[in-house]
């Protein structure tokens, strides 16, 4: 059932609920980049990656790095309900003496693969987890998420020739294209199009799909699954702040913390999709 | 003492005879193999060698992952690149989850010699000992390097190795050699002053013991290849016992060893301690011999530093 595209539905919207509760309860957070993402999480950990959250360990397990670290609270959510760790732990995003720090931290949570936050670095690591699964002759795959603003880091044009040269074709990367940064919109602070031009010319597959349906995103991990010798790109075309009204396609959401009201308003939002699915 | 071996060779050779005992042991470099020597294990361990190419930043963030998935990287470029160019994928990819990352820089220092300023790191030892969870060593030649590389790829934790381009005295004779995690090594016994050095400065520090003999003037040499964590015993216990320290290092003076010693011994057993090194400023094109002697690193410098420390203890007597 939880791998069904109405098992995913409502496990999108009960992870958009606690992204809202605990960035609320932070009074800090990244809601924005997180609502965005919010079906390919749900898409990776409930359908598409072979693992064992009893066994966070497990060497042939398959790998996700979340490269844009700042939307740790869609992680930390779709993680606790993968049963990684008690949901309780999620009241302590961002509190001193807990575990779930701002951005993510490989050491100190499980199911978390690679410590992020600072833009452009996670891509660098799947790609060193991919080329150790083709070292050992392992058949896990590897799969990142990055943002639009992130394509700016030159570290990630760095990544993205070595996976080719490489030919990591067990690395499938997910850009959420929402199309906004802090500032503003990427086209006002900087342009990242032609993206998919961009990932074509460095020799990747390249897949368009629309970031909030589970059906398409499943279908472009199997097919990138099927693509030898090179790298997959899907560039999810998403909505940043999804599912809550007053958020969406909004930057000044990307970093800012919904206080009570918002809360309240949100959630109620978030009662009505899932009362319908 | 001769001229026979430099670290970065000793280090090529070495790497090679731990990647026949250990299959987990893979090599990154940044199109600098034949600098650096990375280039013998690349012959032997074709499949185990990666080349990423001119960008460090991807080359320390690979090598995170592969960490990450049970592999030991040595990584390896120049000192410069590697910790300036790459400075904070090292910070937050490899010592921030305490990945099992070896990385080997070589060329630092003046004596890059010719290819001048842009080249010579004198910085890299500050801003790798400034980062929790990093070990940083520099080896005095090309015995102690052979046993800080074997050392540190049983070590599990991020690791920084600083190597050098010219080829240095033989101080140790393998044979003889003990290794000790952490520990310094006592070179040369003395009662008036201790040197403390580490790198290509040792062999000058002992030179410079030699002819302060001849006058006179009992020194005690020490050997510092683990700038962190430092022997913080040792340094006491010779600050106690001499009550005058001079610190020797090819990098600025400005957060290397001397000011590693200093902050050991301002909090434990201040003494006076006069440090040679770069005296904060860029170097230039030249022979690595011209520089030495240009910018103030020779064992006649080091002779002047005793000369001072021991004027300051004398006078804390009066």
């Amino acid at each position: 059932m939880e791998n069904s595209i109405a098992g995913l539905e409502q496990n999108a919207v009960k992870i958009r609920r606690a992204i809202i509760e605990m960035t609320h309860a932070a009074k800090s957070g990244h809601p924005g980049g997180s609502l965005s993402s919010v079906e390919i999480l749900t898409a990776l950990y409930f359908n598409i990656m072979r693992i064992d959250p009893a066994r966070p360990d497990w060497e042939d397990r398959d790998r996700f790095v979340l490269s844009k670290g700042h939307a740790s609270p869609v992680l930390y959510a779709t993680l606790a309900l993968k049963g990684y760790f008690p949901e309780e732990e999620l009241s302590g995003f961002r509190r001193i003496d807990r575990m779930l720090q701002g951005h993510p931290d490989m050491k100190g949570t499980p199911g978390v693969e690679m410590s992020t936050g600072s833009l452009g670095q996670g891509l660098s690591a799947a790609c060193g987890m991919a080329l150790a699964a083709k070292l050992d002759k392992k058949d896990f795959r590897v799969f990142a998420l990055i943002g639009d603003g992130e394509a700016q880091e030159g570290m990630i044009w760095e990544a993205s020739m070595a996976a080719v040269h490489y030919r990591l074709d067990n690395l499938t990367v997910f850009l959420d294209h929402n199309g906004l940064q802090i500032d503003g919109p990427n086209r006002q602070v900087m342009s990242v199009e032609p993206l998919t031009d961009k990932w074509k010319a460095f020799g990747w597959e390249v897949l368009e799909v629309d970031g909030h349906s589970p059906e398409e995103i499943i279908s472009a991990a199997k097919r990138a699954e099927g693509v030898k010798d090179r790298p997959t790109m899907i560039i999810a075309k998403t909505i940043k702040g999804k599912g809550v009204s007053f958020m969406e396609n909004e930057a000044d959401w990307h970093g800012k913390a919904p206080g009570d009201e918002d809360r309240d308003i949100a959630l109620k939002e978030l009662e009505v999709i899932c009362c319908e699915c | 003492m001769s001229a026979s071996t430099a670290t970065r060779d000793a280090y090529g050779k070495t790497l090679v005879e731990l990647g026949k005992e250990n299959r987990d042991i893979v090599v990154l470099d940044a199109d600098l193999s034949k600098s650096t020597k990375t280039v013998m294990f690349a012959k032997e361990f074709p499949d185990r060698f990666l080349n990423m190419g001119i960008a460090e930043q991807n080359l320390m963030g690979t090598a995170a992952g592969l960490a990450a998935s049970g592999k030991i990287p040595f990584v390896s470029t120049f000192a410069m690149f590697a910790t300036g160019r790459a400075f904070e994928p090292i910070r937050n990819s490899i010592a921030y989850p305490r990945l099992n990352v070896k990385i080997a820089a070589t060329h630092a220092g003046l004596t890059v010699g010719e290819d001048g300023a842009s080249h010579q790191c004198l910085e890299d030892i500050a801003i790798m000992r400034v980062i929790p969870n990093m070990t940083v060593m520099c080896p005095a030649d090309g015995v102690e390097t052979e046993a800080i590389v074997k050392a540190a790829a049983g070590y599990k934790g991020p690791v920084y190795i600083r190597l050098g381009r010219p080829k240095v005295p033989d101080i140790y004779v393998k044979e003889d050699y003990a290794f000790e995690w952490g520990k310094g090594v006592t070179l040369k016994d003395g009662g008036d002053v201790t040197i403390i050095a580490t790198g290509i400065m040792v062999a000058m520090a002992l030179e410079a013991a030699d002819d302060l003999q001849k006058n006179g003037v009992n020194a005690r040499v020490i050997d510092i290849h683990t700038i962190k964590p430092i022997d913080r015993d040792l340094i006491k216990m010779a600050a106690a016992e001499t009550g005058a320290v001079v610190t020797a290092e090819e990098h600025n003076i400005i957060g290397g060893l001397g000011s590693a010693v200093a902050e050991v011994l301002g909090e434990l057993e201040p003494v006076p301690v006069i440090r040679v090194g770069v005296k904060d400023t860029f170097g230039e094109s030249g022979t690595a011999e011209e520089l030495l002697i240009k910018y103030g690193l020779t064992p006649c410098c080091i002779m002047q530093a005793v000369e001072k420390s021991i004027a300051a203890k004398d006078l804390l007597k009066k």
